[in-house]
């Protein structure tokens, strides 16, 4: 099971419900959650992010693992909105942030990544007027959604490396080769994709 | 059994004083259906097996495949040759074990219904039906090779290039690979150095210093480069 938002399979209303449709939803509540202004709003919004992942039969486990990285960037949120706007400001901006992350966690957790792909390919379809490459734009998407996993599987070796030579404490000694590491993969997967009938005609 | 035609190659990576010269004047038609190539790292026979679907243009020189050059007709050649990697992390393009297999045949524009019956037939076919919606980077290194080959395999390429598949696998999954490789009908170039996947192949080229130094029989092949490597240790 993945900790990083990838697809779970499932037969709920949320796994069938259109890729499409889904991230509409979600634009709409991103461009929605500027309105919220009152604690029992942020909370509301949780709880129907929440009620989404039981919906979808997805454990709380799952949705607390979507937001377990945020957990420094809420909490220096939450500290500072207590400090200079009081704690009800703090708990609309928290509320605000989890909420569009679970929701994120959701489309991502219920949707196949060829299915989110088709369904942005088909969105932009309008901007090929505009010079806007659509399949590519998808390409771009999946590749991403594919490299995460693998840039902290490396980063976990980078950090072995280190560990195992003393370097604990060094952040340049864990980004460079981080980064050359990751640009070789790059270069690897640039192969990998003329390879498999991806080239300059995508 | 398609022909891979080798003439007069030569290849350079870099210019000026940064030339590094790979490949020297090598010339070789390929018509049998096991070859194996072999070498020290740094010989040239991973870019002599890039040459073969072009993934790199020789600098000097001409490839075809059944007659189709891979400078001029390079799309061509590559939906005929396809290539595994020796890190299929590198090779493996989408999130999950399914979406990869269907994802060169989603290239080729085929319908839904064919592309998902080929993509489960294939997985059936190299026991990876039951991790189908699995995550491909929760897989093992042995079950994420099998998915880079049943990638490429899925779009019925007739020649299947194999650059070091089991340098990073244990002996088990090694042994699978090997077998998966030995009952495949397919035309196929494999550069090792795990001397026993030669076994019952055809001919086996070994590169030394950028030049094809032996071209010929399995045993024979192996006994060239193990003296090589021996001068090389001893001096």
């Amino acid at each position: 099971m993945s900790s990083l938002g990838l697809y779970i399979p499932g037969g709920s209303p949320l796994h069938r419900m259109r890729a499409g449709t889904k991230l509409l939803l979600m634009l709409l509540a991103g461009a929605g959650s500027v309105l919220l202004d009152h604690p029992w709003q942020a909370a509301t919004a949780v709880a129907v992010a929440l009620l989404g992942y039981a919906v979808a039969g997805l454990s709380w486990r799952v949705a607390l693992r979507q937001v377990r990285p945020l957990l420094w960037i809420v909490g220096f949120v939450a500290v500072f909105h207590t400090v200079v706007n009081g704690w009800e400001r703090a708990v609309v901006f928290v509320g605000m942030i989890v909420s569009l992350v679970l929701l994120a966690g959701l489309v991502t957790l219920t949707t196949r990544t060829t299915d989110m792909v088709d369904a942005v390919v088909h969105g932009l379809r309008p901007l090929r007027r505009v010079g806007v490459h659509p399949e590519r734009v998808g390409l771009l998407l999946a590749l991403g959604i594919r490299s995460v996993p693998v840039v902290v599987g490396l980063a976990e070796e980078v950090r072995d490396a280190q560990r195992a030579r003393g370097l604990t404490a060094s952040p340049r000694a864990f980004a460079v080769p981080l980064i050359v590491r990751s640009l070789r993969h790059a270069d690897a997967l640039g192969d990998a994709l003329v390879a498999r009938g991806v080239d300059d005609q995508v | 059994m398609p022909v891979i035609d080798v003439r007069g190659v030569t290849h350079a990576y870099g210019d000026g004083q940064a030339r590094r010269l790979v490949l020297r004047d090598v010339s070789v038609t390929l018509s049998e259906q096991r070859v194996g190539v072999i070498g020290a790292n740094g010989s040239g026979k991973s870019t002599f097996v890039r040459l073969l679907n072009g993934l790199v243009l020789p600098s000097e020189g001409t490839v075809s495949v059944h007659g189709l050059d891979t400078r001029k007709q390079g799309r061509e050649v590559r939906r005929r040759v396809g290539f595994c990697f020796t890190d299929p992390d590198a090779q493996i393009v989408m999130p999950t074990v399914a979406e990869d297999v269907a994802f060169g045949l989603r290239r080729r524009g085929l319908g839904k219904a064919e592309v998902a019956a080929r993509v489960r037939a294939t997985l059936e076919t190299y026991g990876l039906a039951d991790h189908a919606d699995h995550p491909a980077h929760l897989l093992s290194g042995g079950q994420k090779q099998l998915l880079a080959l049943s990638s490429v395999l899925v779009t019925d390429p007739d020649v299947l290039v194999l650059d070091e598949p089991t340098t990073l696998l244990d002996l088990r999954n090694a042994a699978v690979v090997q077998r998966v490789v030995r009952d495949l009908p397919h035309q196929v170039v494999l550069v090792t150095h795990h001397l026993d996947l030669l076994d019952g192949f055809d001919r086996v080229l070994v590169f030394d210093e950028a030049r094809l130094v032996y071209d010929g029989q399995p045993d024979a092949a192996v006994a060239v480069y193990r003296k090589l490597m021996a001068r090389e240790v001893l001096g």
